[in-house]
């Protein structure tokens, strides 16, 4: 089955961004196909790889990272909701005048669009928020 | 349908919101700290022993165990799953709402 995720909370919140993890985790050893997972509002700060918890806490953004690479995963953050929260890409940063970008290794930045179309194409939309 | 409800029935009344809504058959699985709903003994108890004659319940072992909650303090007739029981529920009903 075809799966597609919303994780609408930032990391070390409460507990949508890891919940969010392990059903993807779970889909994917059950052999699901995660379409995509659309990171909106807070949650867009699952994608910063200036992220360092200390070394004995999960690192929620890197799991991420290696979740994607292993599984090809799409993971895709808002751009309106990037931008209020100063997450860019090399792109975002530039056209809007920063000296730097953080995003993380396997995220891109897009619209909302993208969300809408994670629901069309999939069987399922999980959300996960706060 | 399956509702996941994630808040504390003690705290807010987002589990309280949802069986409002849910119709017999559908399902409820409790997560994180949704799962003190799921505690025999509790104020809130009634509502879901109540609930369970139409609707299916669940709650995860992983947000049962972070909080310190014994299985065997868990109503009778709620079915304990992991992630991957949370996997089958949401690919055996054709739509989830999370009650957040």
């Amino acid at each position: 089955m075809k799966f597609s995720i919303l994780v609408s909370e930032g990391p070390y919140t409460h507990e949508a961004a890891d919940t969010a993890y392990n059903f993807t985790k779970a889909a994917l050893e059950k052999g699901h196909e995660i379409y995509r997972i659309f990171f909106y509002h807070d949650g867009v700060n699952n994608g910063t790889r200036l992220t360092t918890p200390p070394q004995d806490d999960r690192n929620i953004v890197n799991r991420w990272s290696e979740l994607a690479q292993a599984h090809e995963l799409d993971l895709v953050l808002c751009v309106a909701a990037a931008q209020r929260r100063g997450i860019a890409d090399a792109d975002e940063a530039k056209r809007n005048g920063k000296d730097a970008d953080n995003i993380a290794p396997g995220f891109r930045i897009s619209g909302l669009g993208q969300l809408i179309e994670a629901g069309i194409e999939s069987d399922r939309l999980i959300t996960f928020g706060d | 349908m399956l509702h996941t409800v994630n808040k504390s029935p003690l705290e807010r009344n987002a589990l309280e919101s949802c069986l409002k809504h849910a119709v017999k058959g559908s399902a409820v699985l409790l997560i994180e700290d949704g799962v003190y709903g799921a505690m025999k003994g509790t104020v809130k108890s009634s509502m879901v022993e109540d609930a369970m004659k139409d609707i299916s319940f669940y709650v995860i072992r992983p947000d049962l165990k972070a909080r310190g909650i014994d299985e065997s303090r868990v109503i009778d007739g709620i079915e304990i799953i992991d992630y991957h029981g949370f996997v089958d529920l949401a690919a055996k009903y054709d739509k989830t709402q999370s009650w957040l």
